[in-house]
């Protein structure tokens, strides 16, 4: 199972890099999605299916087809060449890096963690998550879909010609 | 199913930490490093899911079902974050014909 662990990663963290460094927007878009069925696993792993399912369709199939569609109609297919001075790149990555160390230093003296509930491998199954959903989070679910409405005239109004 | 269901016992969680740490920080570097706007909207999709995965442990290891909703309901976000920005995206081409960030710096000053 820790293989199992490594593996999903060692792909997750190679995908993620592929996405900054590689120039080709195509390239990118398959990378990331390499990343996130990767990540998919990861939840699997984790016993929360339901999520793994909604992931698979909300990120592959709708986000990165987006992301994909956009690429196509405005024709950025090939190579773009905009990129930032090399001052600027190598700064970014030590940033980064920096980043990194500063947040793995503050983690690495992790706590124990005590179990609220029993363990149970059910919690992330479909019935687990609705029952949660429509209990207790019944308010912010309903209004998620005025997010969507807002979201939505949002876009189209930017789409619009004369905007 | 039994087996799997027994994995989260085995990975540490400090294992998960390490992983969304390095994935958000691939993501900010990201858009530190990136003048193609669609590139930068992918590297906070990144970070996002870090996030995501955090929550999905730390869920689990509490064996807590709210965690897993509150994944949900950022996916939920997410999707609308990404409707709006690549709608900015098509906009910005339209008006400006490129799509390098620098070219919107004017909101700086």
């Amino acid at each position: 199972m820790i293989f199992l662990f490594y593996l999903l990663s060692t792909i997750m963290i190679v995908c993620a890099l592929l996405v900054v460094f590689s120039k080709n927007p195509i390239n990118n878009v398959i990378y990331l999605i390499l990343c996130f069925i990767a990540m998919a696993g990861h939840y699997i792993l984790l016993n929360a299916q339901f999520l793994a399912v909604v992931h698979i369709i909300v990120y592959t199939g709708a986000i990165m087809v987006l992301f994909l569609f956009v690429i196509m109609l405005l024709n950025l297919n090939k190579a773009i060449i905009i990129r930032k001075s090399t001052v600027t790149r190598v700064s970014a990555v030590i940033t980064g890096g920096i980043f990194f160390l500063v947040l793995l230093a503050a983690t690495r003296q992790t706590f124990e963690i005590h179990a609220k509930y029993p363990f149970n491998s059910e919690i992330g199954l479909v019935s687990g998550i609705g029952k949660t959903l429509f209990g207790e989070f019944l308010l912010p679910f309903e209004i998620s879909s005025i997010l969507f409405i807002s979201a939505m005239v949002g876009a189209m109004m930017f789409g619009k010609k004369d905007a | 199913m039994k087996e799997l269901s027994s994995a989260i016992q085995l990975i540490p969680l400090e294992n998960y930490i390490f992983l969304s740490v390095a994935l958000f920080s691939i993501g900010m570097m990201g858009v530190l490093f990136r003048r193609n706007t669609i590139a930068i909207l992918m590297c906070l999709e990144l970070m996002f899911n870090s996030v995501n995965l955090l929550l999905t442990a730390f869920s689990a290891y509490h064996s807590d079902p709210s965690g897993q909703v509150f994944v949900f309901f950022i996916m939920i976000v997410a999707a609308a974050e990404v409707a709006v920005g690549l709608s900015i995206v098509v906009m910005m081409k339209r008006n400006v014909d490129s799509i390098d960030i620098n070219l919107l710096n004017r909101l700086k000053w």
